[in-house]
């Protein structure tokens, strides 16, 4: 690596968008102590193109991809069969029932919509803090997020009783009932948050692919591959005009996701805060659950990522540096959550109000205790290992650490839903929640349904931003002087 | 059949191996008096539509489609809760802004993205399946790794010789003929 300050300043195009930048601007220092961007296996246009779109372009699928999506498929199934079940016989084939009227169904439901968090926050915050190493990553976890919105927003649906009218939820017109949706409902904001974030995210990762399905069509050797290449490539052909649009509105749409993912957990978190039950009615909740969404959907990203990096021979895009920001902003986002934990547990005190106080007592020491201790255990206990930097950088370790941080945030919004529902003021409305075989069902089922998704994602689109990587190696290089 | 008036080629296409050799041959195009080109590469070249001396409007555009969501969402809530159908709902205002706030945010962010990205599909006239540049022998490689500056014969400065000379001593990698 060259001293950077001995080179003249350097003007060099940036990422999408963004103002002209100054090498000089970056010190030395950072760089001689981090982990590099790239490998040395990503060192030209033409290295990159070939490698990311080579891995959709090949002919036929290897064995382990056939293994995965042969389970994956299988899962989805299950959940097919869970729900026809479900909608032949309705929702009393569900473990929920007064007072636990939410179940796994709103569980799983906040669990899919936090971890898509992950792929906004790196998409779009990322590159308006100009984080150069999120380039590599930013695709798959966009991805990520549409297919875990996708089986989000199943679950609010299926817990409908009645589906096929959830046409309800939005003004619609001709609307022959001549009732209108209640707008000042958390779940009619919910209904908007999250269907605009589905949309948004549709966009946002659709423009970002325009460019790279004209590289396919462009490398692709038959006809057929050209021809459903160049269609959704609309015809791209890189015209300076149509870039500076792109880059133009690219960064318009970064700013516009950025409120809109912390907008997005903030309601939902509001279906629990603006009710009145003790453990849900708490000002801490909309950043609490912001964190959390953010703490799981980075584990999630590492939970493909590691695999993915490995299977498809990634290790020069996916690197060290990767894993190991990925671990930190991990650790930083778990201690918000811990602190999350904590004020639950002082305001329950504090608060001095008789049923918040029993509230958290219940969930130390009730029924459930062993559910609020295993989310300690995984969500403030395990995590801490990544103040480590030899856990940060070890796949195997990292990947098993967020697993745990998976399951703890499922843990999570089970301890907040399933506990506080299950006794409420007056001791003889108290109940117990159990899931039934069709609450397990129809969660594994999406998880079926989202690996299926993630594996055609794999198969047919390139998983890495090619042309977005081929603008880092150009930075890369002038600034180590190769060029 | 195609009109007299066209002209018979599209126009003629250069070459380059970096991004800083297209710049720099879009500017001195652009200092010599033309005005319809255009330049292709496979990564955004920071510059280059000045060069050419483009501007985009597009995000007053983004501005005014997020300004009719706002009004779309906060509209739809007034007409629905006060004018439509008044309800009393836990003896809040007919008209409870606070309330109204994530809604009126929602379709805003959503008005713009989609203003955002359907102006940019819009404008760069996509999809455009057919175009004459994709007729130029390895400009398959502008998705690659190659850089292309094309000017095209509806300059009222093109002259096919004159300015085959002029891309000439750009010392291009390659120039070539587009055809329609």
């Amino acid at each position: 690596m060259l001293n950077d300050t001995q080179t003249e300043p350097t003007t060099l195009p940036t990422q999408r968008g963004a103002q002209l930048v100054t090498v000089n601007e970056v010190p030395a220092t950072l760089d001689q102590t981090n982990f590099p961007v790239l490998g040395k296996g990503a060192k030209d246009f033409e290295s990159v193109t070939e490698k990311i779109s080579g891995l959709v372009l090949r002919k036929g699928v290897t064995k382990g991809w056939v293994v995965g999506f042969g389970i994956a498929f299988m899962l989805l199934m299950l959940f097919l069969y869970a729900v026809t079940v479900l909608f032949v016989d309705g929702i009393g084939i569900w473990g929920i029932n007064v007072p636990v009227a939410w179940g796994f169904d709103i569980v799983n439901f906040v669990w899919w919509i936090g971890i898509g968090h992950a792929g906004t926050l790196i998409s779009a915050i990322l590159l308006l803090l100009r984080q150069d190493w999120r380039t590599s990553i930013n695709r798959f976890a966009e991805a990520m997020t549409l297919f875990a919105v996708a089986c989000a927003g199943m679950f609010p649906i299926l817990h409908l009783g009645r589906p096929q009218l959830f046409y309800w939820l939005l003004p619609y017109y001709p609307n022959t009932m001549a009732l209108l949706p209640q707008f000042r409902s958390p779940l009619l904001w919910d209904v908007f948050a999250v269907s605009t974030y589905g949309t948004v995210s549709l966009l946002f990762w659709f423009v970002g692919l325009i460019p790279d399905l004209a590289s396919l069509r462009d490398r692709a050797t038959t006809r057929g591959k050209q021809m459903i290449y160049g269609a959704l490539s609309l015809g791209w052909r890189g015209s300076a005009i149509h870039w500076k649009r792109y880059t133009t509105i690219y960064m318009i749409l970064a700013g516009l996701s950025t409120p809109l993912v912390l907008s997005v957990h903030t309601v939902v978190s509001f279906d629990f805060a603006v009710s009145q039950i003790p453990g849900w009615h708490a000002t801490i909740f909309p950043p609490y659950f912001v964190a959390g969404a953010i703490f799981s959907g980075f584990a999630m990203v590492l939970t493909l990522g590691i695999p993915l990096r490995k299977y498809y021979g990634l290790e020069d895009y996916i690197t060290p540096r990767h894993l190991n920001n990925m671990a930190k902003v991990m650790l930083a986002t778990g201690l918000i959550v811990v602190y999350g934990y904590s004020q639950e547990a002082f305001m329950g005190w504090y608060s001095g109000a008789e049923y918040e106080k029993y509230m958290i007592w219940n969930r130390m020491t009730g029924p459930y205790a062993p559910a609020y201790w295993a989310l300690i255990f995984c969500n403030g206990v395990v995590p801490q290992l990544l103040w480590m930097r030899k856990f940060r950088t070890h796949t195997v370790w990292l990947w098993c650490i967020s697993i745990v941080v998976n399951v703890g945030m499922w843990l999570e919004r089970y301890v907040i839903i399933a506990i506080s529902l299950h006794r409420d003021f007056v001791p003889s409305a108290w109940g117990y929640y159990n899931p039934t075989f069709f609450d397990w069902a129809t969660y594994i089922g999406t998880m079926g349904l989202f690996l299926t998704l993630f594996f055609l994602f794999i198969r047919f689109l390139p998983v890495i931003a090619v042309s977005e990587v081929r603008e880092l190696v150009h930075i890369e290089h002038a600034k180590h002087g190769h060029h | 059949m195609e009109p007299a008036t066209q002209p018979p080629i599209y126009g003629l296409m250069a070459e380059f191996a970096t991004g800083e050799a297209l710049l720099d041959a879009t500017q001195r195009a652009s200092n010599a008096g033309y005005r319809q080109m255009d330049a292709y590469s496979p990564v955004p070249v920071e510059g280059i539509a000045e060069a050419i001396g483009f501007k985009t409007k597009l995000p007053w555009g983004v501005f005014c489609g997020g300004l009719t969501g706002a009004v779309f969402g906060m509209g739809l809530q007034y007409w629905a809760s006060v004018i439509y159908y008044p309800m009393n709902i836990g003896g809040r205002p007919m008209f409870s802004i606070p309330s109204f706030i994530p809604v009126t945010f929602e379709t805003t962010v959503l008005f713009s993205a989609l203003t955002a990205v359907f102006g940019m599909i819009i404008l760069n006239k996509l999809p455009t399946p057919y175009h004459p540049v994709f007729n130029v022998q390895g400009f398959d490689r502008a998705s690659t790794d190659r850089y292309f500056l094309a000017i095209e014969a509806t300059d009222p400065k093109f002259n096919r010789q004159r300015t085959w000379e002029f891309l000439e001593s750009l010392k291009p990698e390659n120039l070539a003929e587009v055809p329609h």
